[in-house]
């Protein structure tokens, strides 16, 4: 990863399927907090999904598929490829390269995967992003997903970006490095063991005494705040990205 | 736990996660394992280089693990060991009575072995009239309770003290309910020692078999192991064939990762090394020593050069600690002598994965195994693995049972969903379509387990694409 932020001036965005279907307002914060930063983004309406459902599910070859379209889409040109999640980066970062180990294909997608960049990290670590908070005081917790947290190692980055913002108190939850049972298929194939994960969880979240959590993934949040509203717990989830949008405007 | 044709994983967890007192027993256990695993490994960098180093031993040792294992045979033999090989359980079981036999030995005191567990060991010596003992604590617990083990390295860890109390007063003659650990442990001691006494046959398992010197490494704390395989006239050792090393100088490095991992200690308390029966002018240990080298599928897990990295295990039982499925449900739950993470990989193996392939559904992937594995297995990888050959997409897999959850539905499902990302047109119809009716699904199917605990996923009016074209993003 260059350190460079001069050098950077065009990106592509990779909003996730999750993102583009449930939460596309946190996919459109993304962009527009890698244009602050002075970055023209490009974002191929041809995209869909990064195919870790089916590659965790045990359908490999349909994973394969989807990801040869993905790594097609976004190879005329070099540019970084930012993805608003510590999930989906990690598999287009790492499992592409395990998907296509034995294909002549390899050094195509190896050339696709070193150009991935997980969004937080990237403001953080390349960008160099600088926020001035101007909202009012608030109290809140963060939620890691576990390949943000294992595979990306973004964690730090992300809540980095939280601390610029002065106003905002970060609370830290017991058991932040605990998964809160999302897994994709897993919670439809375990449903009762993902229940209570997702129980603990949103306890966790509740004894920090914050009314709000944020999170640099959709599918934790879509299983959390699922979970909370269900049991009418008055506790919100934001993407991270839209979460800092807010604030920097006030 | 013992596996049986009856295994329904889905009854088990439903009992498992209804158990409250199991649940917060678990909890509590693992906390403890895991803060005494993190004080030991202080720094993360040196944790890594001596995992690295643990990794790479285990690798090369299965990479000429048959050399290795003629080596130990040899020297074995040279020392005065007996071995013995068994390809199944029951070729383990019954050279185990055999040697009973040989000695008309009745009574025999066991150490804590997991491949004995694996091989039912207690119940086929019962089934013919023999009275196997466990003596190692949490093993003597459950065996007086009737349970299997729950843990790999903490056989008992789902039972609190009360429990425990209430277990020792159920089923010891003449003992009354104490819930005081001292005393507990001393009503323990007592009634072992005279077992060891009189016992005909010890038996044991082995953390370490060192090929170059024929001598058999077995790591403990509570120093039953070593009243085991000195105190009776005959020593039993049994091992999975992965278990061998090359030098002495490579035990030092697993050593350590075994200690911290399994219990958050530098050193046990015990370090045996046996390298033989007693000696002429030796004033103890046992007069004959046997070692049964049990396969039980392992040989066919060594072929596969990705599933192969299953047998790097040291049985610590720290991805146990570490799973949040496992900390939850609990050993039992996973119907298998190995439960957790590396039960997930290894039981399909062994077993098939008709049989035992739903354990690897039992994991979100979150990797936190693969973080502590002090052998650096890949477990989620391996879990991927499994699932693939559940699934048979590749017409390729080598595992027993290959292919077994291969249903119409699921992969008419997956077809659909590939065409959706691979065809924009296709992609655009699916996001238009759930827009306008995604909020009204009908909770059947994948909806309704979702929706057991949880609001129905909320479908936005416009996606991100929409609002991107709109917005007058730059589309390539």
């Amino acid at each position: 990863m260059g350190n460079n932020p001069a050098k950077v001036k065009t990106v592509y965005y990779f909003g996730t399927c999750l993102v583009d279907m449930a939460y596309p307002k946190a996919g459109m914060a993304g962009i527009k907090l890698l244009q602050r930063e002075g970055v023209e983004v490009i974002f191929p309406r041809e995209q869909a999904c990064c195919g870790q459902p089916a590659y965790n599910s045990g359908f490999r070859q349909e994973a394969k598929d989807v990801a040869w379209k993905q790594v097609q889409i976004f190879s005329g040109n070099d540019y970084p490829i930012i993805v608003p999640s510590g999930s989906c980066a990690g598999m287009m970062k790492y499992h592409y390269l395990e998907l296509f180990k034995d294909d002549p294909e390899y050094y195509d997608v190896k050339r696709f995967c070193d150009r991935i960049h997980e969004i937080t990290s990237f403001l953080r670590n390349v960008l160099d992003a600088q926020y001035t908070d101007k909202g009012a005081p608030i109290k809140l917790t963060w939620h890691s997903s576990c390949h943000a947290r294992r595979e990306m190692g973004c964690t730090e980055d992300s809540k980095a970006l939280i601390r610029q913002l002065k106003n905002v108190e970060l609370v830290e939850i017991a058991r932040e490095h605990e998964c809160c049972g999302f897994g994709g298929t897993f919670s439809i194939k375990q449903p009762e063991i993902s229940a209570a994960m997702v129980h603990d969880k949103v306890e966790d979240i509740k004894s920090t005494g914050t009314h709000k959590f944020l999170t640099g993934d959709c599918g934790c949040m879509m299983n959390i705040t699922g979970h909370m509203e269900k049991e009418k717990v008055a506790i919100e989830g934001q993407h991270i990205a839209e979460f800092i949008l807010e604030r920097i405007h006030g | 736990m013992a596996s049986n044709k009856t295994f329904d994983f889905k009854q088990n967890i439903a009992g498992a996660l209804a158990d409250k007192q199991l649940r917060s027993n678990f909890k509590n256990a693992t906390d403890t394992l895991r803060g005494k695993r993190l004080a030991v490994f202080t720094d993360p960098e040196e944790t890594l280089r001596l995992r690295h180093v643990g990794n790479q031993i285990k690798r090369a040792g299965l990479n000429r693990l048959p050399e290795l294992l003629e080596q130990l045979e040899a020297k074995c033999k040279e020392n005065g060991i007996i071995v013995h090989w068994a390809e199944t359980v029951d070729e383990a079981n019954n050279i185990v009575l055999s040697i009973m036999e040989q000695h008309g030995a009745h009574k025999m005191v066991k150490g804590k072995s997991m491949v004995s567990e694996e091989m039912h060991l207690n119940k086929f010596l019962e089934d013919k009239g023999k009275l196997p003992l466990e003596t190692d604590l949490g093993e003597y617990i459950i065996q007086l309770n009737n349970e299997p083990p729950s843990h790999i390295i903490v056989p008992a860890v789902h039972k609190n003290r009360k429990q425990i109390g209430q277990i020792f007063a159920d089923n010891i003659p003449g003992v009354s309910y104490t819930e005081d650990t001292a005393e507990l442990l001393a009503i323990a001691r007592g009634r072992l020692r005279e077992h060891y006494r009189t016992a005909d046959i010890g038996l044991s398992g082995v953390n370490f078999a060192i090929a170059e010197s024929g001598t058999l490494c077995l790591v403990e704390n509570e120093g039953n192991g070593r009243m085991c395989t000195a105190v009776p006239p005959v020593h039993v050792a049994l091992m999975g064939l992965e278990k061998v090393v090359g030098t002495l100088e490579e035990v030092p490095a697993l050593y350590r990762l075994l200690c911290g991992s399994a219990t958050g200690q530098r050193i046990t308390t015990y370090f045996n090394m046996i390298k033989g029966p007693r000696k002429p002018g030796e004033k103890d240990g046992p007069k004959e020593v046997h070692l049964i080298i049990l396969d039980n599928g392992r040989s066919k897990i060594l072929a596969d050069k990705q599933l192969r990295q299953t047998l790097q295990c040291i049985r610590c039982g720290t991805c146990l600690n570490h799973c949040p499925v496992y900390t939850r449900i609990g050993g039992h739950a996973y119907g298998s002598t190995y439960p957790g993470p590396i039960g997930e990989i290894l039981m399909p193996q062994i077993e098939g994965l008709d049989k035992k392939g739903n354990l690897a559904t039992a994991s979100s992937l979150c990797n936190a195994c693969e973080e502590v594995c002090p052998v650096m297995i890949p477990i989620p990888a391996l879990i991927r693995r499994l699932r693939d050959e559940s699934y048979d997409m590749d017409e390729n897999g080598v595992v027993k049972g290959h292919g077994c959850k291969k249903n119409l539905l699921e992969t008419v499902i997956w077809k659909a969903w590939k065409y959706m990302q691979v065809y924009p047109l296709l992609n655009t119809i699916m996001l238009k379509k759930l827009q306008l009716f995604g909020n009204k699904l009908p909770k059947v199917g994948p909806l309704k387990a979702w929706t057991s605990v949880r609001t129905a996923p909320k479908f936005a009016r416009q996606s991100l694409k929409d609002l991107a074209k709109k917005e007058g993003i730059r589309n390539e």
